[in-house]
């Protein structure tokens, strides 16, 4: 059996309160959480139609189209991901930094391969031109961004995940054993859905708004691009029917796992099945009439992704709730203990030499 | 240090940070705050000579910088927060419980930086006109002061940690952010990043027009004289920041400035830094004065110098604000000034929750020839040897690699056998001899427990593995137990409690 541990935690009071710093983390991440699925999935759908476009000048136009917003996107994703790392850092001190350093290599290795995999998406979508007789290099520029993109989830994700789980914390050797926990890959299943999904609204909302003019380079028309759009994000978010429940049934089972948890789930599946619905009606319409439920299918999303998100925290709170109490109880216990010592030695704010 | 301990004992933790930190800065300065306002003063002057040659080259350098800072600036700085998060998870959640709110607003300005970015360097090529033109020069200026903004706010933290000033009574934000330092630090940091920026630029101009071209002798006299500009105030800014620097950290910059076994030769890398800066003078006089006398490689002196005196800098700034790692209030080894007395009284594995397993490499020390019970005990005291050592230790130093202690013991003591006896004596009072090292925070009987480890580094080379490799042990509860008997502490659940 082992034994969990219970380490104190840093002896300065919280900056803000609680409930404004889980403010900043769900409300922030969600929105950041959105970026990296519209450039990742922007990444794939591009390098997709890329190679269609070998055979079809059509394809390689719209993939052109798509590689255009990865850019920006990313940018933001990057930006907007550090409120939200901010908050963890001051909600879960003790967690977070603990899951960073049991899978530290990998943790930090972020910072070079993201750095790598923009480089690649500039010079994807820069070098689009001048490399227009070297198909084959710039396809694998695009495919070497995207295989980086698909790894650094996982890396997020098995820290996140490991965070929640002080009884592994003494039995994982390092990002692979991590990445073995029971919820981590099912979570990936999951994200990796989401993000063609996303990326297909987003899709519909750049050629929804696009002058006439600009459709006409693209040699498509605009409900056709509109209906590419809705298939991407139906067909996605229909297999996260399948992978949804599977990663909720793996989380692992903590003390007192609340049932507004399974509620705020079950609300999130009803919504998405309507959600679905109405974008599955949306690729059957005629080019007049497509696009009219575009801005309540994304009102739904907003619904999903915000229920997803209070959903986690719920869980994330469930999971560690009784081990925080236990690491308070220790770091006031230290530092009543470093206080009788200073007091004793008389010493208080200076060193006491061995 | 009460989380699992990460660990890299080649590279060195220090030299992850450095080299993560370093980058950052430099692009920071040199692309970021000093080229932003640069490139919009190119861009409003080829306005207003109506000349498009300014308005090329401001596009030319604007694009390079948006792809640099937006991958490697960017990264890098989310990178300083994920490495000193691994190295020293304390001084970093404590600087985020005290600055939280200027790094929440540092975001927000941030956010706004790379909003700014995206709208300047993607809306260059349409807004050329008219109203659209001025508006698009104004968003350049603003795009400057925000990323002025964001270093700003960051000058406060790095002044706070080498001197706190009121926080350590006060205990608040605002003494926290109003630090003897602070704006002396920003009054030299300002300039250097629009000098080198403007360096960056010279070095820049040679490859986006053409020597033929007589606007290469314009651009370059101009840039020339913006970094000349602001030499002077780099200067003063040097001085005034120099003056509020804590005397005890004077005293570390014969060491911070070199490595400790050339200590002595402050005097020469002195003499070398001032030739530094004087070839960079020199230079963007020719560049003012006879700009076609300029081959392109000579561009690359003052470009390489600027990027190795403030590299330099910045080292130098890290390394004397040594023993602490957030002045007076925490030591580089993650301990606080204040845990000291608890800790030299009951020993520091005594409030440790975790434990570093030994490597076969380590246990092979202990003789297997020993009786079964006495190698026990000895691969015991070992592992709290190592415990001490990872704990108290490997934040700085390595066993064999960069600023290994290997290196240091075999200096001292040479291949004379490294006696728990010696090196201990030496531990228990190297604060003394050398200012820069934090007191031992351990008892004296981790004194000696440290020693032996240290004794088994003399044979045995092998690196060894941080948490993110070997993992880590939980040290039994009844171990964390207090020494005065109390156990009124918290005890954890076994993993039974949870499935």
């Amino acid at each position: 059996m082992n034994q969990i541990p219970v380490p104190r935690d840093i002896p300065l009071p919280m900056p803000a309160p609680e409930p404004l710093l889980v403010v900043v983390l769900v409300f922030f991440f969600l929105l950041h959480i959105a970026f990296v699925n519209f450039m990742v999935g922007g990444a794939l759908i591009s390098v997709w139609y890329e190679i269609k476009g070998l055979k079809n000048r059509r394809y390689d136009r719209l993939a052109y189209e798509v590689a255009s917003t990865i850019t920006a996107n990313k940018s933001i994703a990057v930006v907007l991901g550090v409120g939200p790392l901010l908050a963890i850092n001051t909600l879960y001190t003790v967690y977070f930094y603990t899951a960073n350093a049991l899978t530290g290599t990998f943790w930090i290795s972020i910072v070079p391969l993201v750095v790598v995999a923009f480089l690649l998406t500039y010079a994807h979508k820069y070098l689009w031109h001048a490399m227009d007789g070297r198909k084959g290099l710039h396809i694998a520029i695009g495919a070497a961004s995207c295989l980086i993109f698909l790894f650094i989830p996982l890396i997020f994700l098995a820290n996140v995940n490991l965070m929640l789980f002080p009884e592994k914390w003494g039995t994982v050797q390092g990002f692979f054993s991590a990445l073995l926990l029971p919820n981590v890959l099912p979570r990936y299943a999951h994200f990796l859905l989401a993000c063609p999904a996303m990326t297909g609204l987003l899709m519909v909302w750049l050629f929804r708004r696009r002058s006439e003019a600009a459709l006409a380079d693209t040699g498509w028309r605009r409900d056709e691009l509109m209906r590419t759009g809705y298939r991407w994000a139906l067909w996605p978010t229909v297999g996260q029917f399948f992978v949804g429940p599977v990663a909720l049934l793996t989380l692992p089972t903590t003390q007192g796992t609340p049932a507004t948890l399974m509620g705020i789930f079950g609300v999130a599946i009803l919504v998405s099945i309507w959600m679905t619905l109405l974008m599955f009606v949306e690729t059957r319409r005629p080019a007049a009439r497509i696009g009219g439920s575009f801005v309540s299918i994304c009102s739904l999303m907003v619904v999903v992704l915000g229920l997803m998100g209070a959903g986690r925290h719920v869980y994330r709170e469930a999971a560690v709730a009784p081990h925080r109490e236990l690491v308070r109880a220790k770091t006031e216990d230290y530092m009543r203990r470093v206080d009788e010592a200073n007091r004793a030695a008389g010493a208080a704010q200076r060193p006491v030499r061995p | 240090m009460d989380f699992p301990v990460f660990h890299l004992d080649v590279f060195g933790n220090r030299g992850l940070i450095a080299v993560i930190a370093v980058l950052h800065v430099l692009i920071n300065h040199g692309l970021a705050v000093g080229m932003m306002p640069l490139v919009a003063c190119m861009e409003w002057y080829g306005h207003r000579k109506q000349d498009p040659r300014w308005d090329r080259l401001a596009y030319r350098i604007l694009f390079v910088s948006f792809l640099v800072t937006t991958t490697v600036g960017a990264l890098t700085g989310v990178g300083i927060w994920l490495s000193v998060s691994l190295v020293n998870p304390y001084s970093i959640g404590s600087l985020i419980r005290v600055f939280f709110w200027a790094w929440f607003v540092e975001w927000l300005v941030f956010i706004t930086e790379v909003c700014l970015i995206l709208a300047y360097t993607l809306t260059w090529k349409s807004w050329r006109e008219g109203a659209a033109k001025r508006r698009h020069i104004r968003l350049g200026f603003a795009l400057g002061l925000f990323s002025w903004i964001t270093m700003a706010i960051i000058v406060s933290i790095l002044g706070f940690m080498m001197d706190p000033g009121n926080w350590l009574s006060e205990n608040t934000l605002l003494s926290g952010f109003s630090n003897p330092v602070y704006l002396p630090q920003l009054a030299f940091r300002t300039p250097l990043a629009a000098a080198m920026a403007g360096i960056i630029a010279l070095f820049l101009i040679p490859f986006f027009v053409k020597r033929a071209d007589p606007f290469r002798n314009e651009a370059t006299r101009a840039v020339g004289i913006w970094t000349l500009l602001f030499a002077p105030f780099v200067v003063a800014g040097g001085y005034w920041y120099y003056s509020v620097v804590p005397a005890a950290m004077k005293d570390n910059l014969a060491v911070s400035t070199l490595t400790l076994q050339f200590s002595g030769w402050l005097d020469d890398f002195l003499w070398i830094a001032l030739a530094t800066v004087v070839a960079i003078l020199v230079i963007v006089q020719i560049a003012i004065k006879r700009p076609g006398l300029l081959p392109r490689v000579a561009t690359v002196v003052p470009f390489v110098a600027i990027l190795w005196l403030t590299g330099h800098f910045e080292r130098v700034r890290e390394f004397i604000r040594k023993p602490y790692i957030i002045g007076q209030y925490m030591y580089a080894n993650g301990l606080r000034v204040e845990d000291y007395a608890l800790l030299q009284r009951d020993g520091v594995l005594a409030y440790a929750t975790y434990s570093n397993p030994l490597t076969e490499a380590e246990k092979s020390f202990v003789p297997a020839s020993l009786p079964e019970a006495e190698r026990t005990a000895a691969l015991a005291r070992l592992q709290k040897g190592k415990d001490v050592f990872m704990d108290t230790c490997s934040r700085c130093h390595t066993t064999h690699g960069v600023n290994g202690v290997a290196g240091h013991l075999q200096r001292m003591f040479g291949d004379a056998r490294w006696t728990p006896d010696l090196t201990a004596d030496y531990i228990a009072n190297m604060h003394n001899a050398q200012p820069y090292m934090p007191p031992f925070p351990g008892n004296k009987d981790e004194l000696g427990f440290l020693a032996t480890y240290l004794e088994q580094l003399q044979g045995n080379k092998a690196p060894v593995p941080g948490a993110q490799q070997a993992g880590v042990a939980i040290r039994p509860a009844g171990e964390a137990k207090l020494a005065d008997g109390a156990a009124s502490g918290p005890t954890a659940p076994t993993q039974g409690a949870r499935k």
